[in-house]
C-alpha cells in the first residue's frame, strides 16, 4: 500500500496536499491541468521533493528518510530519461549498478530486458539514434531490470505520435503486468486511462481524488 | 520540519567548492588584509576630494563601458554570420584562433597591433595611397580597438556555441513556418543569445576597467589614466600605501558591485558551451531541411562579416611574425637561454593551468549542487563570481599584499616559484569557470532527476556522466589556462629571481637591453608557444571530436 | 563527494601521462640552482642588469673570482622604483646587503629611509661629469637623457629644444610616463633644469608633437619605435653605442641639445642592516674597478665611471657630448617631484 498521510507543501504560491491511498499493483492515471501539481506528487513519491508536512508510507514504513535511489521507485520522465553518450545497453545496465561494473549475469539480464522492449538489435547503439519511440522503450527496459514496486511515470508518451503512442500503451501495459508495480501514470490524454485499464485520479486545487470508482 | 533528514545531498557535497574557495580567498583577500593593515589609516577624504582621482574614476568607467559595448556589439554580427556559414572555409581554425585572442601577451598584442594601425601601420599606409586621412591610432580609438582585439573573439565564440546549441527543431519549425530572417533573429537567436550576454559583459568590463599598458600605451597621454595606473604611481613612485590600498578599493568596489548586480536578474537558461567542433552534423534523418535558408546578398554579407573579423584578427598576429622572422631567428631558436626558457614556461603553464582546472571544476562541483538540487540559484552564482576577483586586484597590490603576508612565515624568493604558478592558476580561472559552467549546469539540469533516481553520484557520477560530457570544454579551459600562464608576465615580475627565467621574462630582457631583433623573435616564438600549447592541451585533455 | 581527478581514460592517455611525469620531475630539480657557500652577498637589482648578456654576470664571477669563498645571490626586481619599494617594506630584516640599481632621482627617498650604510669607498678618483659627494651611494655608470632619432627618416634632427618645439609637424616624439618610467622622469626633471617655471608652458606646447606616452622604455622603443611610429623617442645619448657597437649599423643616432642634457647616475649602496657589511662595502668598492667597470659600456649600455682607456668600446667615442651637464640635486627632486609631476599632468591633460 502506497499510503500518502496529510502530504503537503507549498511551492511557490501554490499549496497541495495529498492524503490518499493506492492499492499495491494498482494501475492509476493521474489527470489534471497543467501546473495543478501532478509531477510534484509524483517528485513527492520519488524523493526529488520534500513535503513540509506529512508523511509517504510503503508497506507501512515511511518513504521520508530515504534518498531518491534508495526509495522503492522507478521513475519515467517525458525527457532525459538516457544518457545520450551512453550506449542502451550501458543506460538500461545502470539499473544494475550505477558505476556500469557488470557480472556476466548482470549482462544477460541486460541483454534479456533489451528483448523483451524489442531493441535486441539496438543494444549499441546511442539514444540520438533512435526514434522517440524506441528511446521510451529502452528507459522502459531499465525500469524492468531495477524492479522497484512502485513505477512513477510523467508524461513519458507525450512528445510521441498517434500510432507510436498507442504502441508505447501497450508495451507499458505488457511491462506492467509483467512484475505487477504500483503505477502512477501523468497523461494528458485521459483516454490513457481506458486503454490501460486504469484507475482515474485527478489533481485539482491541490487535492487528489479519484474520478472513476471509489470516492476518496 | 526539525530533524527533517536531507535525503537530496550526497555527504560532503560542499568539499572541492570549500576548498577552491579556500585557496582563492588566501591569494586574494589575505594579501589584501595584509596591505590594508600595513597602511594603517586610510583617508577616504582625501581620495573623494581630488578631482584628479574622480577624473581617474570617470576616465575607466567610460573606456571600459564602451569597450564593453562595442565588443558586444561587433562579436555579434561575427557570431551570426558564423553560425549562418557552417562550411567557411578555415572556419574551425578561426573559431580556434577566436578564443586565443585573450591570452595573446599584451606586448605582443601592442606591437601587432601598432604595427598594422599605427601611423606607420599597414592600415594607415593603405589608407594614405588611396587618398584617405589616416585614423588616428593613440587616443581612445587605440584603447577601443586593442580592447575590442582582445575581447571580441572570445565572445563571438561564446555566443557562436550558444547559437550551435539552440536545439534543431527550433530551427525546422521557423522553416516550416517560413520565417524570415529578420523574424528569425528576433525569435529565435536573440533570446538565446542574450543569456550568456551578461556573463561576458561582466568578465569584459572588468578586464577592461583594470587595463594598464594597453591603457597607457595606445592611450596617448596621461588623459587617459585608469585606476590601476594610478595605483601603480601611488605604489611604486610616491611609495604612498595608504593611497594606493584605497584606490585598489575602490575599484574593487566597482567591480564587485558590478559583478553583483549582474546576479540580480535570473539567468536565463543557458543551452550550453562546449568546445566546437565543425558546424554540428545532423544524427539523422533528410540531410538539409532544418537549416534556414539565406539569399545570396546575405550569404555575401556573411561572408564579408567573417573575412572582415579575421583579418581584424589576424593582421596584427601576422605583423608580429613577420617581425620575428629577421637575421637573428637563428640564433636565438637555438640559444640555449631560450630553449630553457621554453622548457621554464610550459611547465610552469601546464602545472598553473592543471590547478586552474581544479579549482575551477572543484568550486563547480559544490556550486552547481547548490543551484540544482538545493535551488539557491542566486547565492550559487554569487559564490561562483568569487572566482573572478583575481581579475579586479592589481597585480602590483597583489604581489606587495602576498609579500607583506608571507613576509613573517617564510623567505619569499624561495616560494617565488610556487607563487607564481598558483597566481598564474588564479588570473586563468575566471576564464576556465566561463568556459566549464555552462556544460557543467546542463549536464546537471538534464540529468539531476535520473541521477538521483538510479544513485549515480560521487566518482560514477563524474566517471560516466560528467567527464565524457564537459571533456571538451574542459580541454578548452585547460588549453587556454596554460597559455594564458604561458603569455604572462606580470606574476613572474612580481616576485623576481634570476633563476626562474621564463620565455616572457625573456623577451622582456632582450628588449630592455636594446636586442631588439631577438626580442622580436622571442615575441613570435612566445606567440607560436602559446597556440601550440593550446592545441596540443585542448587535444590531448578535451580528445579528439567528441 | 569525492574530488576528482583527470583519468587517463584510455591506456594512451595514461601513456602521455607518464612521460609527461617523467618529464617533469627532473625538470623541477634544477629550478633551484642556489648552493651553499661561506659567505653569501645578496643584492637586489633590476632585471636587465641580470641577463645573460648583462654586467651581472660578469661581475659576479669576477668578484666571487676575487674574494674565494664568497657567492654573490642576485635578485632581481621589476624596476629601480621596485627595488626601493621592497627594500622598505622589508624594513630592517630585509634580506638585502646591497641595493644596486637607484638613480640620483631616488638618492635622497632611499637615503630618508635609514636603512642604508656608509659606503666606505673612495669615490674621489672617479671619473664622472658632476663632482660625487655622498658617503652613502657608490656610483657605477652614468649616461644622458637624449632623443634618439632615425637617420631615415630625420636627416636633420633639432639641435635644441626650442628648436624642436618650432620643427615641422611631422617630427614627432615617443616618450615615457613620468609615473612609471625612469627615463619619463628623467625628461620631465631635464625639461625643469632647462626652463624652470617656463616647464608648464613648454610641456603645453609639446603636447601635439607628443605621439603618445608609454608605461616604459620597452614598449616606446620596442613596439613603437622600431615600428617606424615616430622618427624620435626619449631614451639615453649611449644608446646609439650598442647599435654602433653590436648591431653595427650607424642608422639611429642621438640628438644633441644646446641647452644641455640631464644626467642620470647609477648607484649602488650597503643595508645597515646586513650581516656582512664588510663584505657588502667590499663589492661596492669593487664596482668601480675596471673588472667590473669593463662590463658596463655594452652591458649596461652607459658610460663607466673609470676611464676604461681602449677597452672602452670605439663606438662610445662617437656618441655625442652634452654643451652642458643638467642635473638637480637629490634633495630638490625628492621635495618636488609630486608638485612637478602634477604640474605635467596638467599641462598634458589641458
Amino acid at each position: 500500500m502506497l499510503e500518502l498521510d496529510n502530504v503537503e507543501v507549498t511551492l511557490g504560491t501554490v499549496h497541495l496536499r495529498f492524503d490518499h491511498e493506492l492499492e499495491p499493483a494498482s494501475l492509476n492515471v493521474l489527470l489534471g491541468r497543467s501546473g495543478s501539481g501532478k509531477s510534484t506528487l509524483l517528485n513527492l513519491i520519488a524523493g526529488f521533493v520534500q513535503p513540509d508536512h506529512g508523511d509517504i508510507r510503503w508497506a507501512g514504513k515511511s518513504l521520508l528518510p530515504l534518498s531518491a535511489d534508495q526509495r522503492p521507485v522507478n521513475s519515467l520522465f517525458q525527457s532525459h530519461n538516457l544518457f545520450a553518450h551512453l550506449t542502451i545497453t550501458d543506460n538500461v545496465g545502470l539499473a544494475l549498478h550505477p558505476g556500469l561494473r557488470l557480472t556476466r549475469t548482470d549482462k544477460t539480464e541486460v541483454a534479456e530486458a533489451l528483448a523483451q522492449v524489442g531493441l535486441a538489435a539496438h543494444g549499441t547503439r546511442r539514444p540520438p539514434e533512435l526514434s522517440g519511440g524506441e528511446q521510451q522503450r529502452a528507459a522502459l527496459a531499465r525500469c524492468l531490470l531495477r524492479r522497484k514496486p512502485i513505477l512513477l511515470m510523467d508524461e513519458p508518451f507525450g512528445a510521441l505520435d498517434g500510432a507510436t503512442r498507442q504502441d508505447m500503451l501497450t508495451l507499458t501495459r505488457e511491462v506492467i503486468d509483467r512484475y505487477r508495480p504500483c503505477t502512477l501514470l501523468v497523461t494528458h490524454e485521459p483516454d490513457d486511462g481506458d486503454a490501460l485499464g486504469a484507475d482515474r485520479l485527478l489533481v485539482e486545487d491541490g487535492r487528489l481524488q479519484s474520478i472513476s470508482g471509489a470516492p476518496t | 520540519m526539525a530533524g527533517r533528514v536531507d535525503t537530496l545531498s550526497p555527504s560532503r557535497w560542499w568539499l572541492p567548492g570549500t576548498l577552491a574557495l579556500t585557496v582563492v580567498a588566501a591569494l586574494t583577500v589575505l594579501p589584501l588584509v595584509a596591505m590594508l593593515m600595513a597602511a594603517g589609516e586610510l583617508e577616504p577624504a582625501r581620495l573623494l576630494g581630488d578631482p584628479w582621482i574622480g577624473r581617474v574614476i570617470r576616465f575607466s568607467l567610460m573606456q571600459a563601458t564602451l569597450s564593453t559595448l562595442i565588443s558586444l556589439a561587433l562579436a555579434i554580427p561575427v557570431a551570426l554570420a558564423l553560425a549562418h556559414e557552417p562550411r567557411f572555409p578555415g572556419r574551425t581554425a578561426l573559431v580556434n584562433l577566436f578564443s586565443l585572442s585573450l591570452v595573446i601577451p599584451t606586448l605582443v598584442a601592442i606591437y601587432g597591433i601598432v604595427a598594422v594601425y599605427g601611423r606607420n601601420g599597414w592600415f594607415n599606409t593603405t589608407l594614405e595611397a588611396i587618398g584617405i586621412e589616416p585614423l588616428a591610432l593613440y587616443g581612445l580609438n587605440g584603447i577601443l580597438i586593442a580592447h575590442v582585439f582582445f575581447n571580441m573573439p572570445l565572445a563571438a565564440r561564446v555566443l557562436l556555441q550558444t547559437l550551435e546549441n539552440v536545439p534543431i527543431d527550433e530551427w525546422r519549425l521557423a522553416t516550416q513556418l517560413g520565417m524570415t530572417s529578420l523574424s528569425r533573429f528576433r525569435l529565435i537567436e536573440w533570446p538565446n543569445l542574450r543569456a550568456p550576454l551578461t556573463g561576458l559583459a561582466v568578465l569584459i568590463f572588468t578586464l577592461c576597467f583594470t587595463s594598464f599598458a594597453i591603457v597607457m600605451t595606445l592611450g596617448g597621454g596621461p588623459r587617459a589614466t585608469t585606476i590601476e595606473v594610478a595605483i601603480y604611481q601611488a605604489l611604486r613612485f610616491d611609495f604612498d600605501l595608504p593611497m594606493a590600498v584605497s584606490l585598489a578599493l575602490v575599484q574593487l568596489a566597482f567591480c564587485v558591485l558590478l559583478m553583483f548586480v549582474s546576479t540580480l536578474a535570473p539567468e536565463a537558461r543557458v543551452h550550453g558551451f562546449n568546445a566546437p567542433g565543425p558546424a554540428r552534423r545532423d544524427t539523422g534523418g533528410s540531410a538539409n531541411d532544418w537549416r534556414p535558408r539565406f539569399s545570396q546578398s546575405e550569404r555575401l554579407t556573411n561572408c564579408l562579416i567573417i573575412t572582415l573579423a579575421a583579418a581584424f584578427v589576424l593582421l596584427p598576429l601576422l605583423a608580429m611574425l613577420a617581425a620575428s622572422l629577421n637575421g637573428k631567428l637563428m640564433s636565438v631558436l637555438t640559444d640555449p637561454g631560450t630553449l630553457l626558457a621554453i622548457r621554464n614556461t610550459v611547465l610552469a603553464a601546464g602545472i598553473a593551468s592543471l590547478l586552474t582546472l581544479a579549482l575551477a571544476v572543484g568550486l563547480l562541483l559544490s556550486v552547481r549542487h547548490l543551484r540544482v538540487r538545493r535551488g539557491h540559484d542566486r547565492i550559487g552564482r554569487r559564490l561562483q563570481l568569487a572566482g573572478n576577483v583575481i581579475l579586479v586586484l592589481p597585480p602590483v597590490v597583489l604581489g606587495t599584499g602576498l609579500f607583506l603576508l608571507l613576509r613573517p612565515w617564510a623567505d619569499v624568493f624561495s616560494l617565488a616559484l610556487l607563487l607564481v604558478i598558483v597566481i598564474n592558476a588564479l588570473m586563468a580561472l575566471p576564464f576556465a569557470l566561463r568556459i566549464i559552467e555552462a556544460p557543467m549546469m546542463r549536464a546537471a539540469r538534464d540529468h539531476d532527476r535520473l541521477l538521483q533516481s538510479l544513485g549515480i553520484q560521487g566518482w560514477n557520477r563524474w566517471r560516466l556522466i560528467d567527464w565524457p560530457l564537459i571533456r571538451r570544454p574542459l580541454g578548452l579551459a585547460v588549453a587556454m589556462a596554460a597559455s594564458l600562464s604561458a603569455g604572462d608576465l606580470s606574476a613572474i615580475a612580481l616576485f623576481g629571481s634570476e633563476r626562474i627565467r621564463t620565455l616572457p621574462l625573456l623577451l622582456y630582457e632582450r628588449m630592455g637591453s636594446y636586442r631588439l631583433e631577438e626580442a622580436a623573435v622571442t615575441a613570435g616564438l612566445l606567440l607560436v608557444l602559446c597556440l601550440s600549447l593550446f592545441a596540443i592541451l585542448q587535444r590531448l585533455v578535451g580528445g579528439s571530436r567528441a | 563527494m569525492p574530488v576528482p581527478t583527470l583519468p587517463p581514460s584510455r591506456p594512451r592517455g595514461r601513456a602521455i601521462a607518464t612521460t609527461l611525469l617523467a618529464f617533469l620531475l627532473p625538470a623541477l630539480a634544477p629550478f633551484d640552482e642556489g648552493i651553499a657557500a661561506d659567505r653569501t652577498l645578496t643584492v637586489y637589482t633590476y632585471e636587465s642588469f641580470v641577463a645573460e648578456w648583462g654586467p651581472g654576470p660578469i661581475i659576479k664571477e669576477a668578484f666571487e673570482a676575487k674574494c674565494g669563498d664568497c657567492t654573490i645571490d642576485f635578485v632581481a626586481l621589476d624596476s629601480s622604483a621596485g627595488i626601493l619599494n621592497r627594500v622598505q617594506l622589508e624594513g630592517e630584516n630585509t634580506r638585502a646587503d646591497v641595493v644596486l640599481g637607484l638613480d640620483t632621482n631616488l638618492m635622497a627617498i632611499a637615503e630618508d629611509s635609514g636603512l642604508l650604510a656608509t659606503a666606505e669607498v673612495d669615490t674621489t678618483g672617479l671619473q664622472l661629469p658632476i663632482e660625487w659627494t655622498s658617503e652613502i651611494f657608490v656610483p657605477y655608470d652614468y649616461g644622458y637623457f637624449a632623443f634618439v632619432y632615425d637617420t631615415e627618416a630625420l636627416s636633420k634632427p633639432p639641435s635644441s629644444f626650442d628648436a624642436l618645439l618650432a620643427a615641422p609637424d611631422d617630427v614627432r616624439i615617443i616618450i615615457q610616463d613620468p609615473r612609471t618610467s625612469t627615463p619619463g622622469l628623467g625628461l620631465l626633471l631635464w625639461i625643469k633644469a632647462v626652463y624652470g617655471d617656463a616647464a608648464a608652458d613648454v610641456w603645453a606646447r609639446l603636447q601635439p608633437r607628443i605621439v603618445t606616452v608609454t608605461k616604459g622604455w620597452s614598449e616606446a622603443y620596442f613596439s613603437l619605435f622600431l615600428n617606424g611610429e615616430a622618427p624620435m623617442v626619449l631614451s639615453y645619448s649611449t644608446s646609439p653605442g650598442y647599435h654602433m657597437a653590436v648591431d653595427e649599423t650607424d642608422r639611429w643616432q642621438a640628438a644633441a641639445f644646446e641647452e644641455g642634457h640631464y644626467l642620470q647616475v647609477e648607484v649602488a649602496a650597503a643595508l645597515d642592516s646586513s650581516d656582512e657589511l664588510s663584505l657588502a662595502r667590499e663589492f661596492l668598492a669593487f664596482l668601480t674597478t675596471p673588472p667590473a667597470q669593463s662590463s658596463i659600456p655594452l652591458g649596461n649600455v652607459m658610460y663607466p665611471v673609470v676611464d676604461l682607456g681602449d677597452d672602452l668600446p670605439e663606438a662610445f667615442g662617437r656618441l655625442i657630448e652634452p654643451a652642458s651637464v643638467l642635473q638637480l640635486s637629490p634633495e630638490v627632486v625628492r621635495d618636488n617631484r609630486s608638485d612637478w609631476i602634477d604640474e605635467w599632468l596638467d599641462a598634458s591633460t589641458r
